[in-house]
């Protein structure tokens, strides 16, 4: 079954990892006393591992070629199994009531450690689905969506601080502020194009986040701003548990909120702008659409998401300080948009819970755990680059019947 | 006066590291139009590699210039050999891919390769050996410049004018600038476009090896994670310079070296890199492609 | 492996049965359990680690007694990675297993975020390494203890060096930017202003793993300033103690405790030579530190690491203070840590009203042919 011309691949491919990790992997020195220390087991686990995953990696690609043959007439019919539930109302509806109906359920059953990180992973939801919008569907690359984020977190934290303001007020407050800020660095960038406009977002990124850790009369610097008030529920205290699942439910409410606009917007005219933006600029100015308002509306409303779920943060850690918004969770974000496939918002979804539930239950491998979540990024890529779900375009199609008379009505 | 010298001087120096890191960032971008992000870490294991292949040798008490030629030469065949898996196992998969698989796969690639140092190795710094010697006839400026920097700056100009002669003046150069303007069409003129873009992945690792050993050097430390930082600065000055562009990277990272130097002196560190980033918006919003890159004309 | 199909039901799988897995809450009542909440990975792991091994060897030691009141002692060890936002999570997870107290967390920023969840749980918190002077003093926190002095105390004992023993006229403080390193550079400005024997020539944050200090070097320089204040972890100190000797200066290096570690010497080499840096009082001599030593070399075949004697003496403390409470009732427990002393690693302690433990101080050190000695 397996060639034997692949085996010698295969096992020229493991000499070459072994030579490859040979330094890191197996010496190890100690300048202070000069001593090495040579591992040479770990040179056999590489090779061995290498030669193993090569040759399982071969095994699908030749079945994936097989498949693929056979296949090849009824695929270009069939859609894939998940985006064809997805289109078919009968199937999307029930589902869509059962997924709401665990999520209300979720905390009856669950620890308060599960429901908690459960509100984590659909914060993440909503920051994914509101940078969705900026690159997904606009084709704005942001690589500093999380300044937005900050934004939100510290004006619900400064303004309990001084003006002892609560949550409920700030909610809007934190998103418009966002969005006000998403406008203020739309101006300046918006003749950049593609990668230009990406270091330019990392570098506004980093200039939030350091004037947050340097400002310290304005922000209280690196140390953070503590005892930040949890939301109230008209007025009432709530217990520690209470909040948390009052808060849960607060972020389910939110996803929901979330989808239903992202999922109009797409759809409006304002979507198929930002659409017709990320295919082609000036086809899209030639046909009358007004680049900078549409690209400023883009900006400002996925800054808008940012806001809120910045808010929400604050509230829900009762603690903000600026090393939680570096450049890495801004490209945590951009991964979860990326690897659930652009543009789609069950992608997004997918990919948030993936990304943000993982290394939590990775825990159990514990320093291994990075490793595996910055390995499983390039395999998910490799594998599946359009992403889990890749969005479905709406598309026209004229149906051909057998008899031409009648086609096109239907 | 001689405060300015000695900011001016600083300045420079850092700026030629950060070229030396920059110079691998432009090319790869020049060629595929790819975000390296893993460029950063493969600079990070070149020092390494020189870190241990030099420690080894100082054990087993080889004398100075040997050390410092042989771990020179493992740091760039290792960094090259990681650069070229690298760009076979990430990026190459995806090169039909949407534009932003790969720059997801070299994050992933980023993460991947500094957790591997840092578990096989330690996390501890450790402490990287004075490589670079003192030169006695440095002795009278030490106060202003030193050694190390002098053999920065030296080093950064010479990589700067080979690699212009290399892409000016090759075969392989030339087949890199076809590669770059249009794949397809270097395809049909006979050009192994994979072959060029190994190429273009080992050149870059390679000089970013031979900044790991130098930079390490001048530092006195290494540890997993030097290579994240430097290297968003690093392409933070490839983009300032026109990314793409072998001058505009050394260029631009001495503008942003001198930039971060002067705020540092005149004004204050805190700020340091928010003055940078700054800069480099403001340079981009005059010309949108940075201080030498070319202005695309699209054709439609 | 498995078909475009498959894949995506398996990847749907992994997801939900990744959200049922829940792990089994302990059954309460018939052990003791103390949680113990740190930096266990990343890049702060080699902070929090030693935290971990000093609860293991002292539950193991209760337990080989026979336990607390005829309970055994139980470990719930949690990895926060020194992220507020992973702390809260932390948290959550240790109450909701039912911990009893809590051994961490081993960063301010993450310990202020889970200390309001440990509150409204009734959970007695005591941190090894928590510096922040607002932890005890703000009276925010009545279930927090520590066993190791506040940042403002450390603050102090550099100033007065500097100036007393030194006899510093102008003064350069110096920061990493960081939550530690500031906050203790924003005390020793004060500090400094406040004795008016000297002045603050300078006051600015670097900005950590920058590639080169040498501006930063320069200005200290321009700025004729004859002793540096540093607040902040052990790289940065290095890399700016090395760039001074390189530009030939002589000037005065002060630090903290994050600089006073072995590995500072190691990587500053001979350049850490005359580094002054103030750190916990030596305890080389309290038969109960040695102890603590040579039962870690005993069963990990090494030196303990950073907050090692810290976190031993927190162990202590809880687990001695619970016994002699005889409940794990939070007013109890607080009780028994004010009233009750206890022999540690760091002396023989008890915890004031606000929760800083009483006697544990700080002393100056300099390195001297590559080992820190005490100032006396």
């Amino acid at each position: 079954m397996f060639p034997v011309k692949e085996l010698k691949r295969s096992a020229l491919i493991s000499l070459w990892f072994a030579f490859l990790t040979f330094p890191i992997m197996v010496i190890k020195v100690n300048p202070i006393e000069r001593t090495v220390d040579w591992r040479w087991d770990n040179m056999y686990f590489v090779a061995i591992g290498s030669f193993v995953i090569s040759i399982l990696s071969k095994v699908y690609l030749i079945r994936k070629e097989r498949r693929s043959g056979r296949k090849k007439i009824s695929r270009a019919l069939t859609e894939p199994f998940m985006q064809r539930i997805l289109r078919e109302p009968r199937f999307l509806y029930p589902l869509s009531l059962a997924i709401l109906v665990f999520a209300i359920a979720f905390p009856y059953f669950f620890s308060t450690y599960q429901t908690n990180i459960m509100t984590t992973a659909l914060m993440y939801v909503v920051l994914g689905l509101g940078l969705n919008i900026v690159v997904g569907v606009a084709g704005l690359l942001d690589l500093g969506y999380v300044a937005f984020y900050a934004v939100g977190a510290y004006s619900y934290a400064l303004l309990n601080m001084h003006f002892n303001m609560g949550f409920w007020t700030v909610l809007p407050i934190g998103g418009l502020f966002a969005a006000f800020l998403g406008v203020l660095l739309g101006f300046p960038v918006l003749r950049l194009r593609g990668d230009y406009l990406a270091i330019v977002t990392l570098g506004f990124g980093e200039i939030i986040r350091l004037i947050l850790e340097n400002w310290n009369d304005f922000s209280q610097g690196p140390s953070g701003i503590a005892n930040i008030s949890r939301p109230s529920f008209f007025g009432m205290e709530m217990s520690f548990d209470g909040g948390i699942t009052y808060i849960y439910y607060l972020v389910v409410a939110l996803v929901v909120f979330t989808i239903f606009v992202v999922n109009r917007l797409q759809n409006s005219r304002l979507g198929r702008a930002w659409l017709a933006l990320r295919e082609d600029e000036i086809a899209c100015q030639a046909m009358g659409i007004d680049k900078t308002k549409t690209k400023l509306i883009a900006f400002s409303l996925g800054a808008f998401w940012a806001g809120l779920v910045g808010v929400i943060f604050a509230a829900k850690t009762t603690f903000v300080n600026p090393a939680s918004f570096t450049f890495l969770e801004s490209a945590i974000i951009l991964s979860i948009v990326v690897l659930g496939g652009m543009g789609s918002i069950v992608g997004v979804i997918f990919g948030a819970l993936i990304l943000i539930l993982m290394p939590e239950y990775l825990r159990a491998l514990s320093e291994y755990r990075m490793l595996a979540f910055g390995g499983i990024l390039v395999v998910m890529m490799v594998f599946k680059p359009d992403g889990i779900i890749s969005n479905v375009r709406r598309s026209y199609r004229f149906k051909k019947h057998i008899s031409h008379q009648t086609s096109d009505q239907s | 006066m001689d405060y300015f010298i000695e900011l001016f001087f600083g300045g420079l120096t850092r700026g030629s590291i950060y070229a030396l890191i920059a110079l691998g960032y432009t090319m790869v971008y020049g060629i595929i139009g790819l975000i390296n992000f893993a460029h950063g870490e493969i600079y990070m294991i070149g020092a390494f590699t020189a870190f241990i292949v030099a420690t080894v040798l100082s054990i087993y008490g080889f004398p100075a210039l040997a050390i410092i030629i042989i771990a020179g030469l493992a740091a760039a065949v290792w960094s090259s050999s990681y650069g070229y898996t690298v760009e076979k196992v990430a990026y190459r998969p995806l090169r039909k891919a949407p534009r932003l698989a790969p720059l997801i796969s070299a994050i992933g690639m980023s993460i991947f390769l500094q957790n591997y140092v840092l578990l096989a190795q330690t996390s501890d710094f450790l402490p990287f050996p004075a490589l670079i010697p003192e030169f006695a006839f440095m002795e009278p400026v030490a106060h202003i410049v030193g050694s190390s920097d002098l053999v920065i700056l030296v080093t950064t100009a010479v990589v700067m004018i080979g690699l212009t002669f290399l892409i000016k003046f090759t075969k392989i150069g030339k087949a890199m600038r076809a590669t770059a303007q249009d794949k397809t069409m270097a395809v049909l003129v006979g050009i192994n476009v994979d072959r060029v873009i190994s190429a273009t992945f080992i050149i870059g690792s390679a000089l970013a090896a031979i900044g790991g050993l130098l930079i390490a050097s001048h530092i006195g430390q290494i540890n997993f994670y030097i290579g994240f930082i430097a290297g968003i600065k690093a392409f933070t000055a490839a983009v300032l310079g026109g990314i793409g562009s072998i001058p505009g990277a050394v260029l631009g990272s001495l503008v942003l070296g001198l930039t971060e130097s002067f705020a540092t002196g005149y004004v204050s560190s805190d700020y340091e890199d928010v003055f940078a980033f700054s800069l480099l918006v403001l340079i981009l919003i005059f010309k949108p492609s940075g201080l030498l890159g070319k202005a695309e004309t699209k054709k439609v | 492996m498995k078909s475009a199909l498959k894949k995506k039901l398996f990847v749907t799988a992994v997801a939900l049965s990744f959200a049922m897995a829940v792990p089994a809450a302990g059954i309460a009542g018939d052990t003791i359990k103390l949680g113990v909440a740190g930096a266990q990975s990343g890049d702060l792991a080699s902070y929090g680690l030693p935290t971990v091994k000093a609860a293991e060897l002292v539950v193991a030691e209760y337990n080989a007694k026979g336990g607390i009141n005829g309970k055994k002692v139980e470990l719930l060890i949690e990895d926060d990675v020194c992220k507020p936002e992973v702390a809260t999570n932390t948290a959550t997870k240790l109450v909701t297993d039912g911990v009893d107290v809590v051994l961490g967390h081993i960063c301010s920023g993450a310990t202020k975020a889970a200390l309001p969840i440990y509150k409204e749980a009734g959970v007695v918190v005591m941190s090894p390494s928590a510096t922040n002077p607002g932890l005890t003093q703000s009276g925010d926190y009545p279930n927090f203890f520590r066993t190791i002095a506040s940042d403002d105390a450390q603050a102090k004992t550099e100033v007065d060096f500097a100036i007393n023993v030194i006899g510093a006229k102008k003064i350069a403080v110096i920061h990493d930017k960081g939550d530690y390193g500031k906050g203790l550079a924003e005390f020793a400005k004060t500090f400094i202003e406040k004795s008016g024997k000297a002045e603050v020539v300078l006051f600015e944050g670097v900005t950590p793993g920058a590639v080169d200090y040498t501006a930063i070097v320069q200005k200290i320089k321009r700025k004729g300033a004859d002793a540096v204040i540093f607040g902040g972890y052990h790289p940065e100190a290095s890399k700016i103690i090395s760039m001074m000797k390189k530009k030939r200066m002589t000037t005065t290096f002060i630090s903290d405790d994050g600089v006073k570690d072995d590995t500072f010497i190691k990587v500053a080499g001979k350049n850490a030579e005359g580094v002054y840096a103030s750190g916990p009082q030596d305890n080389s001599t309290n038969p109960v530190s040695v102890a603590a030593i040579a039962a870690h070399k005993k069963a990990y075949n090494s030196d303990p690491g950073a907050f090692y004697e810290n976190a031993y003496s927190a162990a202590l403390a809880l687990l001695n203070a619970i016994e002699k409470a005889g409940s794990t009732d939070m007013a109890a427990v607080v009780k028994a840590l004010q009233t009750e002393k206890v022999e540690t690693p760091v002396g023989n302690i008890n915890f004031d009203a606000k929760g800083d433990a009483v006697g544990v101080g700080f002393a100056m050190y300099k390195v001297e042919n590559g080992k820190y000695v005490e100032v006396k």
